[in-house]
């Protein structure tokens, strides 16, 4: 065990833990953007910066291990002092625009400036003016808020492994994009939205979701995807009864908040149009509108009258376990065992 | 037998100005006059004074002749080689006393330098093995071998060599880590990248003794125990890499390289790797991402490269300058080595000598030495006779140094406390007609254009820094502007994750130290005291030279110029817009600036 | 992984095993097709459709003869050993390479690398199973984790991917002719007695039919009403023609979904179902993880959850059941599956998921099964024999015709293709076909091609691709328009009656514009 100290608090941890970390274990709050545990730590965005004694420079503290004896403080007026200076830089190169913005109310960029009171940025001059790329029908690109973190470009690679985007060019110039600068429509990616999930700003929006409600007036309800038998666990964003945002949901053991394009952005069908609505009979060779009564009488006078040897019901894999249940339950009340479903197929 | 040896630099510079076809011409005069027998020709490396060349001493009188073109030649074997009278007009002459000098070592340029790591450039011929071993080469190899891992490892520890790549981290102490660094594969890496613009004592190294950097990658991987190098050379080196790659084929064929060298059973591998030629690149971790075949972009230390380097294993990286050292101090001692230098820094540094000086070029110079002497003796004082300013050091990372302190002992500590650095060894000399914060701007518009773009304050900072700058020699700077500069050049440093932008801000930082009053100057007189930047310059007419031609009225917009014709005419402050057009267009230099 | 497209068709799983292979994990991919997970891999075993037994012996075969084999375990853990290994003598790598098509050296290289693995996992989807001899497959591959002892210990075992997302729940919860919930045999008294008490209820003892049976009977007038929930067979059985057939013909279906599927076009009624985040519920993943589903929005309309429809219906026909909530289904479940008697909604509610074999409430689940020692015991070894498929290609039907699914579509389709966003990026099928064959065909990118067997012809556009090897051609059946599923054989597994959707023997033409 490493012992060290955070803002005069003693803490030990295992060795090789960061000091954002050890911080996070006393409670300590430090931001961060281009920080996540499950990706390759690069210190890119400096937001996570503290100061530890001794050291020269202020020290990334996502990416630093904690080391024995280390004394540290995270809230000095030096450490503060680089927070805006570091944000007041990212402003200045970041469109305003935050009553339209998608993020608002979820954007880390925003959070940050509240909290060190950073309400303009101090420096005039050039800004990015690049085009939107909403070449795809899932998300939109919009490279001009980006804040460079990286965190895109590492999902892409470190956990899809298609590394549809990288970084391009250098200094103010630098940029994320796919190779070439293609539309990401003409690059490998395969539309997971994990890099839309893991953005910390407002550059990578869904299309679903846009002008459909702002953070706080969603409610969040956890599930699992309809999709393949891997079984992620999705977070939907519903507002007026509609599903208005979908993420892979994080505390999942399954898939870690990871998610592929099926169950991040396919789950339109449940607003189509072509969704049936009633019972339909079949008269006179017209599948017709009928009611529940009607219909469920007429499935009851059948299911009565046919023998049960010649009776045979399929269920289904996409059914719920209760529903697979209660419909071997009813065949087998009615005396057969003709029950199937596709798992075969 | 030969009677004589023609060494004609074919290092990259001289080279540019024609070696080739004087060699050309002086084999055909050879062959004309039937001397070819008799007179050898030997391309060699660098003489480090790349100005005068090309560059042709004839040995064994050591005469030194330069800047010898194709026509020269002829007259050079007929007068010289055939009749004995020296060529006076194609000797080096002291720009101080205008005296001709016929011998290299009387030269100032050469004569107070100490010629240690450079001891081979330009004497040998750098494609030939045997050349570099007859001067001692490979001894080094062979005394590493018969002594233990630690035993290498202590002995450049004493020697006191620090790295000669810009940090100046204790190399014995870097070997150490590396040696210690638990792990069954190891690397060592020659950083070869010398991405500071202006410096080229890496390359001049690698072009005139190739096999000293060997030698020098041998013994440390040797000593940590490693059995595979990489060179990452940058592209533009075409000459470099080619007699690199020459060099390796010969020492595989002697064995020094490859399996079982020397019958030791150790083994040894070097690759080369051609750089992707970004400045970020040099920075080790990048460089190391580089190799990998990612973009070269720094990551965090630590893990440092020394635990965790190249593809994950323990890496030991060193400097080009570094590695040529190393066979010296294994041949003749840590004791031998550290006699020269400072308490601190031992041995000799390579500087790239360049600006408004006499002489420009490499110089070899032992740690210690005063700026004034390298500037006056070596440079041979500021050209034109003008008055010095200052002197960046280390490059685009370094800062400048002001005549107050030219006596500064050249070393890494006294560097850096001066708000410079020694950086690669890039040494620009400014005299009177260089603006300071132009000269920042400069820099900055480098580091800003080169900065890898993953870090906020490095990619963001530089560039408001730079536009503040740009907005100050433009004539535009606010008061503000000052304190705005130092905030962010503050941030900027103390939050960059890399080299790169923790040195960005210092020739801003050391021209506000050292030349606040020019910036004050721009600012609130909105004046440029060297008369450098353009929108800031106020013109005024000479009237004794002036012949009232009216050429300059009539090219300024602004109808700023009156006066009678053929009298003296005048500008009017108050309409003129400085853009200079009547400073072109005037035949007699009557308008002046101020 | 054998047999498994993985980063298609569970592309959460394929992240996980590109990450273990950057990790230093090795891969060894079996495969007819150059699927992405190749660039990963340390061995590629391109093999031709149809020979995944023969490769699977050819491995074991070199794992027995080099001593690679995990004899302890085999002594301790396994029976059957003396017969199979007798088998497996003939499958040398020469002798297997002749059949698959993949270098005895690389059959080698793979065995002992798998062999040589602290542990060592493999992973296979259908397309292991959807072959006439699938069960055969999977015995190989049981035989070969057996082998090198590679079961019943954490990242090792033998890892079927389930294609759908509640298949695995399906099963479980006996939605099979033969089983009850949690695998309890419909033959067995005891537990029949226990069910009819259960549920106050007479019931069958007899298996009933498989879902390519009841097309066959229904084809031989012995099945008379069909109630389909959730299912589309008109597009997902092999050998469409007979099905529909069977659809046309049948008395009386009922078709409960959420969209009028081409099964429901022969519905005499359709109920209109809530779908997944319209109703409250449990799913079972692939790896027996039993997860919370939870409602977001209201079903549109007047449709019903099929639980809801399914209690209204047992009402019509006067069955005393009370079934007003999913949890409280759910209890019963756990009431008569030992597997599950340990879940509860509260549990789920708290824990998030849990792997069962659950037995009791203060059990954390199970991650793997077979720990230390076989659920029947003692591993059993099958002697398995090489059969060649049903349909070989001939010169009538040079190629061969495989069938799977991409990354952005599922299935049938009856979600994907209506998810606007989806549709709009990949709107229609590509007929996968071989750089070699495309030039003999004289086929481009893009072109319309004809693809012909036995049974029956579909149209659709080819890209020409290295994906696949000269001699077979590759389409999914995600779309109605090119029904791949036309084409494919009804020949079945004898035992676990899967049909053979992986091969089957076409001819390709180019269709002039
Ligand atoms: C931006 C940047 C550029 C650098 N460029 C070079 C270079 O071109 N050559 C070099 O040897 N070291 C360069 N370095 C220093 C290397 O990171 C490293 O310190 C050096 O290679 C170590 O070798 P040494 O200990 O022998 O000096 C650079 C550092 C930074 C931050
Ligand atoms: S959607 Fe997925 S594949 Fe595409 S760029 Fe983002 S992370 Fe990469
Ligand atoms: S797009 Fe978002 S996630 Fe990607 S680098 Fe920019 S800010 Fe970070
Ligand atoms: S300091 Fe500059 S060069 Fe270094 S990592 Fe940051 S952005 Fe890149
Ligand atoms: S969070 Fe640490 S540098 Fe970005």
């Amino acid at each position: 065990m490493i012992s060290l100290t955070i803002n005069g608090q003693k803490v030990e941890v295992e060795p090789g833990t960061t000091i954002l970390q050890a911080a996070e274990k006393l409670g300590v709050f430090i931001p961060s953007f281009c920080y996540d545990p499950d990706l390759t730590l690069v210190g890119a965005c400096r937001m996570c910066v503290v100061e530890v004694e001794r050291a020269r420079n202020l020290i990334a503290s996502c990416c630093t291990p904690a080391g024995e004896g280390m004394v540290v403080h995270t809230d000095t007026e030096r450490v503060h002092e680089a927070r805006r200076a570091n944000l007041n830089l990212l402003l200045a190169n970041h469109p305003l625009d935050c009553l339209t913005c998608e993020k608002t109310g979820n954007c880390r960029l925003q959070d940050y400036c509240y909290l060190y009171g950073i309400s303009e940025t101090d420096f005039s001059g050039e800004r990015k003016d690049y085009g939107f790329d909403d070449s795809n029908p899932f998300f939109i690109r919009d490279m001009n808020k980006c804040i460079l973190c990286g965190l895109c470009v590492r999902t892409c690679h470190e956990i899809n492994g298609v590394g549809a985007v990288g970084f391009m060019n250098r200094g103010f110039d630098t940029k994320v994009s796919a190779a070439f600068d293609d539309p990401l429509e003409d690059s490998p990616c395969v539309f997971c939205g994990m890099c839309v999930d893991v953005c910390p700003v407002g550059a990578l929006v869904p299309k679903q979701s846009v002008g459909k409600g702002r953070p706080w007036e969603l409610a969040t309800v956890k599930t699992v995807c309809p999709y393949c038998g891997t079984g992620c666990g999705l977070e939907l964003s519903v507002k007026d009864n509609e599903i208005v945002g979908v993420k892979g949901d994080t505390s999942s053991p399954v898939n870690r908040g990871q998610t592929c394009v099926k169950g991040r952005f396919g789950l339109g069908f449940l607003q189509s149009p072509e969704r049936l609505t009633s019972p339909l009979i079949r008269k006179n060779g017209e599948l017709v509108e009928s009611s529940w009564e009607e219909a469920l009488n007429l499935v009851a006078q059948k299911l009565r009258r046919t023998r049960s040897t010649e009776l045979a019901g399929l269920a289904s894999a996409r059914a719920t376990n209760e529903e697979n249940y209660l419909f071997q339950k009813l065949l087998r009340t009615l005396g057969t065992n003709n029950i199937d479903h596709c798992a075969r197929l | 037998m030969y009677e004589r040896h023609i060494l004609i630099c074919a290092g990259t510079g001289c080279i540019s100005s024609g070696t080739i076809s004087v060699k050309d011409a002086l084999e055909n005069e050879l062959k004309k006059h039937n001397l070819q027998d008799k007179v050898r020709i030997i391309l060699s490396g660098c003489h480090g004074f790349c100005e005068k060349g090309p560059i042709f001493i004839v040995y064994p009188e050591d005469i030194f002749y330069c800047e010898v073109q194709a026509e020269d030649v002829p007259e050079l074997v007929e007068e010289y080689l055939i009749k004995g009278n020296v060529v006076e007009r194609l000797l080096y002459k002291d720009p101080t006393t205008d005296m001709a000098i016929t011998s290299h070592d009387e030269i100032p340029f050469y004569s107070r330098q100490k010629r240690q790591v450079l001891r081979n450039c330009g004497v040998i011929d750098p494609e030939s093995i045997d050349e570099y071993i007859i001067r001692g080469g490979y001894v080094g190899l062979e005394n590493a071998l018969k002594m233990d891992r630690m035993g290498i490892i202590n002995e450049v520890k004493s020697s006191g060599l620090r790295g000669r790549g810009g940090a100046g981290f204790p190399t014995g102490m870097k070997w150490e880590f590396a040696y210690r660094s638990p792990g069954d594969k190891k690397y060592v890496v020659c950083n070869a990248d010398e991405g500071d613009p202006g410096a080229f004592m890496d390359r001049s190294v690698l072009e005139g003794d190739p096999h000293a950097v060997l030698e020098g990658l041998i013994i440390a991987g040797l000593a940590i125990g490693s059995d595979e190098a990489y060179i990452y050379v940058r592209a533009e080196y075409p000459l470099a890499i080619q007699r690199l790659k020459t060099a390796i084929t010969q020492a595989e064929e002697y064995g020094v390289l490859g399996e079982n060298i020397l019958n030791s059973g150790a083994n040894f591998k070097i690759n080369i790797k051609e750089g992707a030629g970004a400045f970020v690149c040099g920075e080790e971790t990048a460089l190391l991402a580089s190799i990998e075949g990612e973009r070269g972009m720094p990551r965090p230390r630590p893990p440092f490269p020394a635990v965790k380097g190249l593809w994950e294993k323990p890496t030991c990286i060193n400097n080009v300058e570094t590695l040529a050292n190393i066979p010296l101090i294994l041949r003749k001692g840590a004791a031998w080595y550290s006699t020269v230098g400072t308490e601190s820094s031992k041995g000799t540094k390579i500087f790239a000598l360049t600006g408004k000086v006499n002489n420009t070029g490499l110089c070899e110079v032992p740690m210690g030495i005063s700026l004034r002497e390298i500037v006056f003796d070596i440079g041979g004082g500021i050209r034109d006779g003008k008055k010095y300013k200052a002197v960046q050091i280390g490059g685009p990372s370094g800062g400048c140094i002001p005549e107050d302190l030219l006596d500064l002992p050249v070393d890494f500590d006294s560097l850096t406390a001066a708000g410079a650095m020694m950086g690669s060894g890039g040494m620009v000399v400014m005299d009177e007609d260089t603006c300071m914060v132009d000269l920042a701007r400069y820099f900055l518009s480098f580091t800003q254009s080169e900065s890898c773009g993953k870090c906020t304050p490095c990619r963001e900072g530089t560039k408001r820094m730079l536009e503040i700058l740009q907005r100050i020699t433009k004539g535009k700077g606010e008061p503000e502007d000052i304190p705005r500069l130092e905030q962010l050049a503050a941030a900027v440093k103390d939050s960059s994750l890399c080299g790169l932008g923790q040195t960005a801000p210092n020739p801003v930082l050391t021209t506000l130290r050292y030349f606040r009053d020019e910036y004050e100057a721009h600012i609130f007189d909105r004046r440029c005291p060297a008369g450098v930047c353009k929108e800031l310059l106020s013109y005024y007419i000479d009237s004794e030279l002036c012949t009232g031609c009216r050429a300059c009225v009539r090219v300024c917009p602004t109808d700023a110029i009156s006066g009678e014709r053929k009298e003296p005419h005048t500008i009017d402050e108050t309409k003129c817009i400085s853009c200079g057009a009547c400073f072109d267009r005037c035949r007699f230099d009557a308008v002046k600036t101020k | 992984m054998i047999g498994s497209n993985t980063t298609e068709t569970h592309p959460v799983i394929g992240y996980r095993i590109k990450m273990a292979k950057n990790k230093g994990a090795s891969l060894i991919v079996a495969d007819p097709r150059r699927i992405d997970l190749v660039d990963y891999a340390d061995v590629f075993l391109q093999l031709r459709p149809g020979t995944n037994e023969a490769l699977l012996n050819g491995i074991i075969h070199v794992i027995i003869k080099e001593g690679l084999a995990d004899k302890k375990f085999i002594r301790e853990k396994t029976e059957g050993y003396i017969q199979m290994s007798l088998a497996i003598q003939k499958y040398t790598p020469e002798y297997v390479e002749r059949i698959t098509g993949v270098s005895a050296a690389k059959i080698r290289h793979a065995a002992r690398l798998y062999a040589g693995a602290e542990s060592a996992a493999i992973l296979y989807t259908m397309g292991l199973t959807q072959h006439i001899k699938g069960t055969n497959s999977v015995l190989a591959v049981a035989n070969l984790a057996m082998v090198s002892g590679n079961i019943g210990k954490p990242h090792s075992g033998v890892n079927p991917l389930r294609g759908q997302n509640n298949v695995q729940g399906a099963c479980d919860m006996g939605a099979l002719p033969n089983v009850l919930t949690g695998y309890q045999r419909v033959e067995d008294r005891g537990v029949l007695s226990k069910f009819r008490r259960a549920w106050g209820t007479k019931l069958n003892s007899k298996p009933g039919l498989t879902v390519t049976e009841i097309i066959d009977g229904i084809l031989r007038d012995e099945i008379k009403t069909l109630y389909v929930m959730g299912e589309n067979p008109a597009l997902s059985d092999a050998n469409l023609h007979h099905v529909l057939e069977a659809l046309e013909k049948i008395d009386f279906l009922v078709v409960q979904d959420i969209f009028l599927t081409e099964t429901a076009f022969y519905a005499d009624v359709v109920l209109p179902a809530a779908a997944f985040a319209e109703k409250q519920g449990t799913f079972t993943n692939t790896e027996r993880r039993v997860q919370m589903v939870r409602q977001a929005v209201t079903p549109p309309g007047k449709a019903k959850p099929d639980w809801f429809i399914l209690q209204e219906l047992a009402a019509k026909l006067n069955l005393n059941w009370s079934f007003d909530t999913p949890e409280k289904i759910f209890r019963e479940i756990a009431s008569v599956t030992p597997d599950y008697a340990g879940i509860t909604y509260e549990r789920l509610e708290k824990e998030g998921g849990l792997q069962w074999p659950c037995p009791t409430e203060k059990h954390p689940g199970t991650s793997y099964l077979h720990k230390g020692k076989f659920s029947r015991g003692k591993g059993l070894f099958t002697p398995v024999e090489y059969r060649p498929s049903a349909e070989e290609p001939d010169e009538q039907y040079p190629l061969i015709l495989t069938t799977g699914r991409t990354l952005f579509h599922y299935h049938t389709g009856t979600m994907t293709r209506r998810s606007d966003s989806i549709d709009v990026h990949k709107p229609e099928e590509m007929v996968q076909i071989s750089i070699d064959d495309a030039a003999r065909l004289g086929i481009n990118e893009g072109d319309m091609v004809g693809v012909t067997s036995r049974r029956g012809h579909v149209t659709a556009r080819a890209t020409v691709t290295e994906q696949v090897p000269a001699g077979v051609v590759f389409m999914t059946f995600h779309f109605h328009e090119a029904a791949a599923n036309l084409l494919t054989i009804n020949e079945v597994d004898p035992v676990a009656k899967i049909p053979e959707f992986k091969v089957c023997a076409v001819k390709v033409e180019k269709i002039e514009a």
